[in-house]
């Protein structure tokens, strides 16, 4: 109710916003909402946002696979963390647009390279967030597991992997919103569909209304998905905790 | 199938860089069905003699024979549980092939079965130390070590625990390995008594306890716990 009650509060400013600046820089919400419904009724709104979203899912499940299993083994192996760290603070540091030029320069405006490209931005932060997990991993619980002899599979699924679970979903949400802004930037540089491209197409003629259109949609997506698939994962990883009264 | 624990030496490299004795030379040996008490003053390195006949330590000189394929049954001394598996996955985990009729027994035994479905962050110390006995005695062991099992907790729970153990441990034939402070439980519970002496550990002095466990009265008790008490002014 209470958030119901910001949202509208949020339309409110802007429309009173929309009638002091003018229908050109600022449309109203009206004017908005009927761009999202013209363009959702031709399709073309669906499929710049599928493309998007395929994406996004593609390379997001590439970093986050890549990524944690890189920091688990730099966690869990110190040659792997002295030969790995370099690497990681070049990736951690390196702006996300440089790799995306990179990429398409090395590998062409193709499909593959918009996706290396925006795994690559979120990888490091995956490593470094399951790094720091897997060094906080309790030794006497592997220490049980071992005196117990339970096989190396069960071990993990049942004593490692829960202690990993907050430090796998912290990761997924930080890396979500990174991957979000990314993409577009991605599209809008080399791809012909996409909500960063059709971004990019509304700043080229200056229409606001369209820019506001796809903007929105996308950020109800992203607040859908954030809230429906991300944080139940977040809760269930740490039903065990006694909760705070 | 016996367990023989020879260790020639073990030294310990502190963050300072200095190197510190832990165990002296020392040597026994236990067969089915004896429980071996291991008793020492605090940070006499007891814990890291059971480390290694546990074979979580390998950093040390001598050697431990245990049968290769012998079961271990642990209670450490935190309980070491799984917070995030409820008691009886805890049990489970550990103890795969218990049969659900044992798995009753046993959590009736040390009365559990109100808990089965609890997490451990919502168990009391006292019950924590329980699902950790149930999960030592379910595997079933060959070996089976207690790590002051009983430390902490009141006397009269420590008192109904103990019985618990010998009830377990009479009901089968296991080597057992007893860590204690308590010269009570040790020989209300022992076979065989180790005494240790401060770091680094060597063996002071073994001593049988002839009369079998069960059998044992208030008055046996009594004059064990006197011949001991002469032994030690003894030793001294």
């Amino acid at each position: 109710m209470l958030r119901l009650l910001s949202f509208a509060l949020f339309l409110v400013i802007w429309w009173i916003a929309a009638l002091f600046v003018g229908g050109a820089k600022l449309p109203s919400p009206p004017a908005v909402l009927q761009v999202m419904i013209a363009e959702a009724s031709s399709g073309a709104l669906f499929l710049h946002l599928g493309a998007t979203l395929a994406r996004v899912a593609l390379a997001f499940t590439l970093a986050m696979s890549l990524g944690s299993a890189i920091g688990y083994l730099m966690g869990r192996v110190k040659l792997a963390d002295r030969l790995g760290d370099p690497w990681l603070i070049l990736l951690l540091n390196l702006p996300a647009l440089v790799v995306i030029v990179l990429a398409y320069i090395w590998a062409g405006l193709t499909e593959a390279a918009a996706i290396a490209a925006i795994a690559i931005n979120k990888l490091p932060t995956a490593v470094v967030t399951l790094r720091e997990g897997t060094r906080a991993l309790d030794r006497s619980l592997d220490e049980m597991a071992s005196v117990f002899a339970m096989p190396r599979w069960r071990a993990f699924r049942h004593v490692v992997l829960p202690q990993l679970a907050p430090y796998i979903a912290a990761a997924a949400r930080s890396g979500l919103s990174l991957v979000w802004k990314i993409v577009l930037v991605a599209e809008l540089l080399g791809r012909p569909n996409g909500v960063g491209f059709e971004i990019g197409v509304a700043f080229q003629l200056f229409d606001t209304p369209r820019l506001l259109a796809y903007s929105l949609t996308f950020a109800a997506v992203v607040l859908v998905i954030e809230t429906l698939l991300v944080q139940p994962f977040e809760a269930r990883a740490t039903r065990w905790r006694p909760r705070a009264a | 199938m016996r367990l023989e624990v020879e260790i020639t030496g073990k030294t310990f490299r502190s963050a300072a860089g200095g190197t510190h004795e832990v165990l002296a030379p020392l040597k026994f040996a236990l067969c089915p069905g004896e429980v071996g008490v291991l008793i020492g003053p605090s940070g006499c390195g007891k814990s890291t003699m059971l480390r290694i006949i546990l074979g979580l330590d390998h950093e040390f000189q001598g050697r431990i024979a245990r049968p290769p394929q012998a079961r271990i049954g642990m209670v450490f001394q935190e309980p070491r549980l799984l917070p995030w598996r409820s008691v009886e996955q805890n049990v489970r985990l550990a103890a795969p092939d218990v049969t659900d009729a044992k798995l009753s027994e046993l959590f009736r035994i040390l009365e559990l079965q109100a808990h089965r479905d609890h997490f451990p962050g919502e168990l009391s110390l006292g019950l924590a130390r329980r699902v950790a006995l149930a999960r030592a005695f379910a595997v079933d062991p060959d070996l089976l070590v207690l790590d002051e099992p009983l430390a902490s907790l009141d006397d009269a729970l420590a008192g109904r625990l103990r019985d618990e153990i010998a009830t377990l441990v009479a009901s089968r034939p296991v080597m057992t390995l007893l860590v204690t402070h308590s010269l009570d439980d040790a020989i209300r519970l022992g076979d065989r008594l180790f005494f240790l002496s401060p770091r680094p550990a060597r063996i002071v002095q073994d001593v049988p306890i002839a009369i079998p466990r069960a059998m044992r009265s208030e008055a046996d008790l009594g004059r064990i716990r006197a011949e001991l008490a002469a032994l030690q002014l003894e030793s001294k």
